[in-house]
C-alpha cells in the first residue's frame, strides 16, 4: 500500500438539522436582510460614487413617500396578494401552477368584455356582479382545464398551465384588434371614460380601496379554507402523499380540479381587480409579470396567507424603491433589477442555514474539549 | 499480520445536530474473525459502518487499518483501504449483467472488458462456493442472487474487510444458511467480516465476536461462544426482557373475509397474484409469509380497495346480521360507508399511513375528518383521540402537536397502530408492523395486535421474521410468487418447512395443492 500523504478531514461538512426555535431562525432571516442590504450598498456606491444611505433613503421615500405613493404601494400589494393567495392552493397541493400570468389576464379580458358590451345599457348594481361573475368563470375555465387533463391522463401541468398563458395572450391580442380605440391606435383605450360605467366605486373618495378592502377579505377567507376547512385539509394530504389521500378514500382527481377551479376562479377575480378597479382599459401585458412574482410570494410565505402579507410588502417594497432610485439616481431600469436580485438571492439562501448547520475543520474539536 | 487488527476503532463519536449516534465506540477485528454488530433499530449501528465505509466522516475519534491510523473521508478512500460494504439495499443496474454490474465504476486504464472480467468472476464464485452466473441480467435475478453479486463486486475490488448491514433480511432460512457458509469460508481465507444485525440466533451461530451497542453507546464486546441469548437481549435493551409471546386458543370463531380466486396485475402488467383464496376468521391471527415482493402488500392493498382486481371475490360477513358484502371493485370510501370496519396498517407509513409533515392529531384525522355537517374541521375529537394514544401506548413526543416525520420508527407504528384500532375494526390488516421497531415497541404491537384477537377481530398480519409468525399467528399463509403455496396451522409447522414453501414456485411448477 502506497503510504498516503498527511490526510486531512473534509474543509466544511453540511448536516441537516432538527427543528429550530423560531427566533433563531428569524435571527438568520434578518440577518440575510442586512448581508443583502451591505452588498447592494456597495454595489451601488461602486457603480454611482453615491452614499448608499442616500440610496436606501431614496428607496423608502419611494415607498412611503406620498399619501399618493402609500396608495400605490397598498394598491400594488393589493393585487400581488390576491394573485399569490389564488396560486397557494394549487402550489400546497404540489400542483405546479404557474399559469396565474394567462388565468388573470382571461379574467380580465373576461370583465372588459362586460365593460364594452353591457357598459351604460345594464344598471351598475347588476353590471359589477356580472363582470365578477363573467372574470371568475373565465379564470376557472384557464385553471381547469390543465387540471382535468392532470387528474384523467396524467399530463404534465408546469407545461400546460405555461402554454395556457400564451392562449390567453393571443385572445386579448385579437380581441384588442376589435374593440380599438381611437381606430388603428392597436389600444383599447380607457373604457367607458365619460360614464365610468362597470369601474369599481371609489369609496371613502380613494380610489383603491375598494379593490384593498377586498383583497383584506380574500386573505383571511384563504386562511380559514386552508387551515380550519375539510376542503384545505384534503389538498394539504394529497400535497404531502398522494397515497395517504388514496388510503383514506380521498378522491385524488376531484380534489385536483376542485382546487384548481378555486385557484383559477381567484385570478379572475385579480383579472377584474386589474381591469375594473384598476387600469380600466386591457392590453396583453396587464399582469405584467405578476403570475410568476406570485409564486415566489407564495413560497417565501410557505403557503401562509398572513405571512404572504409581509412577503408580499418586500416584494413590492424592492420593486417600487428599485423604481425610485433608478430614475432618481439617472440609472437604468435594470440597476433596480440587480439589486431587487441581490436582496432574493440572500433571502431564499437564507433558508439554506435554517435547514442545514455547515461544520468547519477542526472547529467541533475544541467546541467539546 | 495476524497479531495486528484488521481494522481497529478507538473512540468513534459522531453526532447529527442534539442527537448522538455514536459515543466513544471502540471496535476491533481481526483478519480470519467474524464480528456481529448487534443493537436494536436506531442504536447506531449503520452510523458507524457508514463511518468505516466513507459516507460520513466521523466527528472524533480513530481508525485504524493494519496497524497504521487512516482517515477515510470518501467511498474511494474505503476503497483503497480495502474497506468494502454490502449495503441493505442494493445498488446495482437492472439492465446490466453481473459482470457488467460488477466492473462498472472502476477505473481500469484498460478498455471496459467484460469477459475478463466474467472469468474474474467465476473464479472468485468457485472460490468461495458463490452460485452464479456472470451473464445473467440483473432484472432476471432472485434477491439472493442480487446480494451474491453485491458481495462479489467488493470482492473483486480487492477488499479485506467486509461489512454486511442487515444481510438475511430478504432471504429465506435456506438461503440464510447458504450465505453463512460461505461468509465461513471468507472467514477461513483470512478476511475480516463484519456484520449488522439484530437477529439474536444468527449472531450465536456464526460470529465470533459479538459488539452490542444501545442508544449510540458502545455496551461491550463479547466472545460468541461464552454467552448466550438471554444475556445478549439484555446487553442490547438495558434490561431484562422476557421473549415470549402469549398465543391464547381460538375462540367462538366464524368467517369474517372470504377472498376466492384474487387475480391482479399491475402498473406493468405483471401479474402479481393469480388465485389466491382465503379466509380470514374472527379471533384469529391470520399471517402472512413470504420472501418480500411476493404479492403480500397488492393483496392487502386489493382487500382495501386500493388496488384493481381483475378476477375473483373478496366478501365480507358482517358479524351483527350475517349479511355478505362484496368489497371487490369499491373505493376505500364505498367500503367505509357500507358500514365494513376495516383498519389497515399499510407498510409505508410515512408514505401512506401517515402524512409526515402534520402533527399527531392532524394524522389523528384522517380517518375521521368527514365527520360533522359543517365544511370546517372539528379537532376536539381527534386531539383527544391524539392524547389518548400517547398516554396508553406511551409515545414518546414533545406534544401532540408535533409533526410526526420527528418521532422515531416505533413511536410513528404506535400512533399509526393506535389509529387504526380506534375505530374499532372488525378486520385488521397489518404490513410489516414490527419493522424497523426496538424490541419493546415490538412487543407492545404483538400484545395490541393479541388484544385485538381477543376482542373477536379478524387479524391479518403480514410478517418477515418467521419465528414471530410461527409464536403469533394461528394459521400461517404462505405466498410465493403471487400464489399462495399452503396455509398451515402456525402451532404444528416448522420454520425449514415454510422456508421451503416460500420458494416453492420458483423450483418447478408443483401441482397446487389447497388443503387445510
Amino acid at each position: 500500500m502506497k503510504k498516503t500523504e498527511k490526510l486531512h478531514e473534509p474543509v466544511f461538512q453540511i448536516a441537516k438539522r432538527g427543528s429550530m426555535v423560531w427566533y433563531k431562525s428569524w435571527a438568520i432571516r434578518a440577518v440575510a436582510i442586512l448581508f443583502a442590504l451591505i452588498i447592494c450598498a456597495l454595489f451601488i456606491t461602486f457603480i454611482t460614487k453615491t452614499n448608499p444611505l442616500k440610496v436606501y433613503a431614496s428607496m423608502i421615500e419611494g415607498t412611503f413617500g406620498s399619501s399618493r405613493k402609500i396608495w400605490n404601494t397598498l394598491q400594488n400589494m393589493a393585487l400581488l396578494l390576491c394573485i399569490s393567495l389564488a396560486v397557494t392552493p394549487a402550489f400546497k397541493m404540489k400542483f405546479w401552477n404557474i399559469g396565474a400570468e394567462g388565468q388573470t389576464l382571461i379574467g380580465g379580458l373576461a370583465s372588459a368584455a362586460c365593460m364594452i358590451y353591457f357598459g351604460n345599457k345594464v344598471p351598475e348594481y347588476m353590471l359589477l356582479p356580472m363582470i365578477l361573475i363573467a372574470a371568475i368563470v373565465a379564470g376557472m375555465v384557464w385553471g381547469v382545464v390543465p387540471a382535468i387533463f392532470k387528474a384523467k391522463f396524467n399530463t404534465n401541468e408546469t407545461l400546460f398551465t405555461l402554454m395556457m398563458n400564451y392562449v390567453a395572450m393571443q385572445l386579448v391580442s385579437f380581441c384588442i384588434v376589435f374593440w380599438e380605440n381611437p381606430k388603428d391606435s392597436n389600444t383599447v383605450g380607457v373604457i367607458n371614460r365619460g360614464t365610468h360605467s362597470g369601474w369599481l366605486p371609489e369609496i371613502f373618495g380613494q380610489k383603491y380601496l375598494l379593490n384593498i378592502i377586498i383583497v383584506i377579505a380574500i386573505t383571511v377567507i384563504m386562511y380559514i379554507y386552508l387551515k380550519y376547512s375539510k376542503q384545505g385539509y384534503e389538498i394539504s394530504v394529497v400535497g404531502e402523499s398522494e397515497n395517504t389521500a388514496r388510503y383514506i378514500g380521498i378522491n385524488v382527481k376531484r380534489v385536483i380540479i376542485r382546487t384548481m377551479a378555486i385557484s383559477g376562479a381567484l385570478c379572475g377575480v385579480a383579472g377584474m381587480l386589474l381591469v375594473s378597479g384598476t387600469d380600466h382599459t386591457i392590453n396583453t401585458d396587464l399582469v405584467g409579470g405578476m403570475g410568476f412574482t406570485a409564486i415566489m410570494v407564495s413560497w417565501l410565505a410557505k403557503f401562509n396567507p398572513v405571512f404572504m402579507t409581509l412577503t408580499t410588502f418586500l416584494i413590492v417594497f424592492l420593486e417600487r424603491g428599485a423604481g425610485e432610485i433608478a430614475t432618481k439616481m439617472n440609472l437604468n431600469e435594470s440597476v433596480s433589477d440587480i439589486l431587487t436580485g441581490i436582496i432574493l438571492f440572500f433571502i431564499i439562501g437564507s433558508e439554506f442555514f435554517v435547514q442545514y448547520k455547515v461544520n468547519f475543520r477542526g472547529k467541533h474539536k475544541e467546541e467539546v474539549k | 499480520m495476524t497479531n495486528t487488527p484488521a481494522i481497529e476503532l478507538k473512540n468513534i463519536t459522531k453526532t447529527f445536530g442534539s442527537v448522538v449516534a455514536n459515543k466513544n465506540v471502540s471496535l476491533c477485528v481481526n483478519h480470519g474473525e467474524i464480528l456481529s454488530v448487534l443493537g436494536e433499530n436506531g442504536s447506531g449501528k449503520t452510523t458507524l459502518m457508514n463511518m468505516i465505509s466513507g459516507i460520513y466522516f466521523p466527528d472524533e475519534g480513530h481508525i485504524f487499518i493494519n496497524g497504521e491510523e487512516v482517515v477515510i473521508r470518501s467511498p474511494k478512500d474505503a476503497f483503497n483501504n480495502k474497506i468494502g460494504m454490502i449495503h441493505q439495499h442494493f445498488k446495482l443496474v437492472d439492465v446490466f449483467s453481473a459482470a457488467q454490474n460488477i466492473i462498472l465504476g472502476l477505473d481500469e486504464e484498460k478498455k471496459f472488458d467484460v469477459k475478463s472480467a466474467s472469468a474474474k468472476v467465476s473464479e472468485i464464485a468457485a472460490r468461495y462456493g458463490f452460485n452464479i452466473d456472470p451473464d445473467k441480467k440483473v432484472y432476471e435475478m432472485s434477491v439472493s442472487e442480487k446480494q451474491t453479486v453485491e458481495i462479489i463486486k467488493v470482492l473483486y475490488r480487492g477488499a479485506d474487510i467486509l461489512i454486511l448491514d442487515e444481510p438475511t433480511a430478504v432471504l429465506t432460512p435456506q438461503e440464510t444458511k447458504k450465505l453463512f457458509a460461505i461468509l465461513r469460508k471468507m472467514r477461513d481465507d483470512g478476511k475480516a467480516i463484519i456484520i449488522i444485525t439484530h437477529k439474536l440466533h444468527e449472531v450465536l451461530s456464526l460470529s465470533d465476536n459479538v459488539a452490542v451497542l444501545r442508544k449510540g453507546e458502545y455496551i461491550g464486546t463479547v466472545k460468541t461462544a461464552e454467552t448466550n441469548e438471554a444475556e445478549l437481549t439484555e446487553m442490547m435493551v438495558g434490561k431484562k426482557v422476557s421473549l415470549n409471546i402469549e398465543r391464547t386458543e381460538v375462540e367462538n370463531t366464524c368467517d369474517r373475509l372470504v377472498v376466492k380466486d384474487l387475480h391482479c396485475i399491475n402498473r406493468e402488467g405483471v401479474n402479481v397474484l393469480s388465485n389466491v383464496s382465503f379466509t380470514a376468521r374472527s379471533g384469529e391471527i391470520l399471517g402472512i409469509a413470504g420472501i418480500a415482493g411476493s404479492g403480500q402488500r397488492e393483496l392487502l392493498e386489493a382487500i382495501a380497495g386500493l388496488q384493481h382486481v381483475e378476477n375473483g371475490n373478496i366478501t365480507y360477513i358482517d358479524p351483527k346480521t350475517g349479511e355478505e358484502e362484496n368489497l371487490k371493485d369499491k373505493t376505500p370510501l364505498q367500503i367505509r360507508d357500507m358500514g365494513v370496519r376495516l383498519s389497515f396498517v399499510p407498510e409505508d407509513r410515512l408514505g401512506m399511513g401517515l402524512v409526515g409533515n402534520m402533527d399527531i392529531v392532524d394524522n389523528m384525522m384522517l380517518r375521521s375528518y368527514r365527520k360533522g355537517k359543517t365544511a370546517f374541521l372539528q379537532r376536539k375529537e381527534p386531539k383527544s383521540l391524539a392524547d389518548e394514544i400517547i398516554e396508553r401506548l406511551e409515545v414518546v413526543t414533545p406534544s401532540a402537536n408535533t409533526p410526526v416525520r420527528r418521532l422515531s420508527g416505533g413511536n410513528v407504528q404506535k400512533v399509526l397502530v393506535g389509529r387504526e384500532i380506534a375505530s374499532s375494526p372488525t378486520v385488521l390488516m397489518a404490513a410489516y408492523p414490527v419493522r424497523g421497531l426496538d424490541i419493546n415497541s415490538s412487543y407492545t404491537i404483538y400484545n395490541l395486535l393479541n388484544e385485538q384477537k381477543k376482542k373477536g377481530v379478524a387479524v391479518i398480519f403480514v410478517g418477515e421474521d418467521l419465528d414471530v409468525l410461527l409464536e403469533l399467528c394461528d394459521r400461517i399463509m404462505v405466498l410465493s410468487g403471487g400464489k399462495v403455496s399452503d396455509i398451515a396451522d402456525a402451532r404444528t409447522i416448522t420454520k425449514e418447512e415454510i422456508g421451503l414453501l416460500m420458494t416453492k414456485s420458483q423450483q418447478e411448477e408443483v401441482p397446487e395443492n389447497e388443503e387445510n
